[in-house]
């Protein structure tokens, strides 16, 4: 048997069967599909061996991310290393958003839930009609999940997650409220691919810096809190409702106000936030 | 309905990958002298995006994203590492069946489009389209879009450019200039213009 | 041996550029660069694939059967920026975002597959991967230059820090919106490859037609 033969030669003395296979014409078919097989072997193994290799550092930087982010719109932010302990005052509350009532949801661990991952699974999502769908976001959780920050068992603040399209991205981003659930303590876009330097200054400091004291609803609860293009004249009466637009960037603008509309309109954290108002008088 | 009109106006025009994301520039500029190469070479682009970004989305739905494999009895698994390579294997292998199939039936369009296809796998606006798709979470019925918005406003891009050009050499333009100079600027002023439409709401 | 050395090393710099002479590279080379410090991540990027695939390529040149080069190539080359990919989500997780696809499309960057099929296919290891540093850097000094002006000027910052002091905080320097859009970055280019040609003459393309040479006697 000629197979085993070769089987057996190839066994016994690989140095000599690699040194015949080099030697080898480069175009015969065996040596075709053993060079192709050793390249990829070779490269997946690489590949492979990098991905588990790295992938430890880049999970713990997911959900430490997640920390700073949450930290950071409510200015708590000191440093990596005290993150933890900062965040043991914080809890993460699941909200049904259509009724706005706290939930707890059997097999949700509201610490590790994602809302994003959970848009995908038909049980805890539903499709935004596209007339609604005015942040673009295609698919809404059933579930939310916002961070209540706690002193002496009182609400300090209220953060909350939104999204949306902006001019070629979606903006992630995380609106942190006062304890009245309408003035805003801070907002800020974690996550984006907007133009740097034109829409990419929606996660700018200055730019982010002027949100803080403005007013989400007015007196007769209408959804008043809106960019506007250029800059807000600041003796008129409605300036506590009104953000300078970025210069330059009237699409990541306008894809911001969406944002806003939607998440703090009726279909998104409304019916949720009128409730906190109302609970506190 | 309208939300793929809106999808296929914005990957045509807003996002233009050509003007807007610079990708394929390669042969966008070394392969626009003659209106008739630059059509050639843009329906091929066309063809092959409307094949591949489809292709390439299923594959990362129920190969590749985290989860994907849950029909295989492994939901832990996630692959979306593999991407780049699936994606630019899943290409390599598209133009080359395309190229034997258009060379075994239909003769006439390999001799038009043939000596474009191996251009292609290392068009980055191929390999871009699927990327983007990939990034913006597109649903398959959008991947099939954006794969012919994106290819044609590729080819639209290519095809002017070359008309331009066609029309250039005629002119008196600064020695150093010459060529691919003037062609850069040239391809500015076209981005200038492709700019107004990004204010398009659709 | 130096003198070659050197040349390959120094050539693709200015005599022969991968992006203003050979057309090569140019998409990414105009996406990143509204900021300088994506711009240094990308040739750090494009610098480290280039060498390796380079030498691997190179290593392996006598083995690889001619009619599959190419996918051996591309197979190397993905392999190689996956893992790049994969340094900087790690290492650079923050810039490595604003990169977005740029990163993954080093894959069909033309410089790549290029400067292997050109030269790592017939040259030694070593000679091979100077042409990788060689061109990377010629790559890396376009894309310096462009991010420096479109920052500078687009946002009067370098690197994010202010350079130049904004009208808006009580500075005189009005940012030139126009350099942080996407067709700055052609004119940049176009500039640029003029004032290159115009001091080395020897790169000025052939003009298609000439119009002093067409005599009217010559149309009857």
């Amino acid at each position: 048997m000629l197979n085993q033969e070769l089987i057996a030669r190839v066994w016994h003395r690989p140095a000599t069967w690699f040194r015949g296979v080099l030697d080898l014409p480069n175009d015969s078919v065996h040596k075709t599909l053993i060079v192709a097989l050793a390249v990829s072997l070779v490269c997946s193994v690489v590949v492979t061996s990098t991905v588990v290799l790295l992938k430890p550092l880049q999970q713990s930087d997911v959900s430490r991310e997640k920390k700073r982010n949450i930290l950071e719109v409510i200015g708590m932010l000191e440093d990596d290393k005290n993150m933890d302990v900062l965040f043991h005052g914080i809890e993460t509350k699941l909200v049904d958003l259509a009724s706005g009532d706290y939930v707890q949801v059997e097999n949700i661990d509201p610490n590790s839930y994602d809302p994003i991952k959970a848009t995908a699974i038909p049980e805890l999502s539903s499709p935004v009609p596209p007339e609604r769908d005015v942040a673009n976001i295609g698919s809404r959780e059933k579930y939310a999940a916002v961070y209540v920050v706690k002193r002496d068992d009182t609400m300090d603040y209220l953060i909350l997650p939104v999204r949306g399209l902006g001019m070629y991205s979606t903006l992630h981003g995380l609106l942190a409220l006062e304890a009245d659930a309408n003035t805003i303590f801070g907002f800020s876009v974690y996550q984006h691919a907007e133009t740097p330097g034109l829409g990419g200054k929606v996660d700018d400091p200055k730019w982010r810096a002027l949100w803080k004291g403005k007013a989400i609803y007015d007196e007769s609860d209408a959804l008043r809190i809106q960019v506007i293009k250029g800059s807000v004249d600041v003796y008129k009466p409605d300036a506590k409702y009104e953000v300078d637009g970025l210069t330059g960037a009237t699409n990541t603008s306008r894809g911001v106000n969406n944002i806003l509309r939607y998440w703090l309109g009726d279909d998104g954290y409304g019916p949720y936030l009128k409730k906190l108002r109302s609970a506190r008088g | 309905m309208e939300a793929y009109l809106g999808l296929f106006v914005r990957a045509v025009f807003v996002e233009n990958l050509a003007l807007a994301f610079f990708l394929g520039m390669c042969t966008f500029l070394a392969i626009s002298n003659k209106i008739e190469t630059a059509i050639g070479l843009g329906v091929a682009v066309v063809v092959v995006q409307i094949i591949t970004v489809p292709v390439n989305n299923l594959i990362f739905h129920y190969l590749l994203s985290e989860g994907a494999l849950t029909w295989a009895g492994l939901p832990e698994i996630d692959l979306s590492f593999l991407g780049l390579i699936t994606y630019i294997g899943v290409i390599a292998a598209m133009v080359q069946i395309l190229e034997m199939t258009l060379d075994r039936h239909f003769p006439a369009l390999y001799n038009a489009l043939g000596i474009f296809l191996p251009l292609i796998t290392v068009n980055c606006a191929i390999l871009g389209g699927s990327l983007f798709m990939v990034e913006r979470d597109y649903t398959f019925g959008e991947s099939v879009v954006y794969g012919l918005g994106s290819g044609f406003g590729w080819a639209l891009a290519i095809t002017a450019l070359a008309g331009l050009r066609e029309k250039l050499k005629y002119s008196d333009v600064p020695d150093g200039l010459q060529g691919l100079g003037i062609t850069f600027i040239t391809v500015g002023l076209m981005s200038l213009g492709f700019m107004a439409f990004s204010g398009i709401q659709l | 041996m130096a003198g070659p050395t050197v040349k390959v090393l120094v050539d693709p710099l200015v005599n022969n550029n991968p992006i203003t002479l050979q057309i090569l590279g140019i998409c990414s080379a105009l996406a990143v660069t509204t900021t300088l410090k994506a711009s240094a991540l990308m040739c750090l990027a494009l610098t480290a694939v280039l060498i390796l695939a380079s030498g691997a390529i190179s290593m392996i040149r006598n083995h690889i059967p001619s009619n599959i080069r190419i996918i051996v190539q591309m197979t190397i080359i993905a392999s190689l920026v996956i893992v790049t990919d994969q340094f900087l989500k790690t290492f650079a997780a923050e810039t490595s975002k604003q990169l977005s696809v740029f990163v993954g499309l080093i894959i069909t960057n033309c410089i790549v597959l290029g400067r292997a099929e050109a030269f790592a296919m017939k040259n030694p290891v070593g000679l091979s991967v100077l042409d990788g540093l060689g061109n990377a850097m010629g790559y890396s000094l376009i894309l310096i230059v462009i991010a420096t002006l479109r920052e500078l000027l687009g946002s009067g910052t370098l690197f994010g820090y202010q350079v130049l002091p904004l009208i808006t905080a009580g500075g005189w320097f009005t940012p030139i919106g126009i350099m942080l859009l996407p067709p700055s970055a052609f004119f940049i280019i176009g500039l640029l490859i003029w004032a290159l040609r115009t001091w080395k003459t020897e790169q000025v393309e052939k003009p298609q037609y000439q119009i002093h040479q067409v005599h009217r006697t010559e149309l009857i």
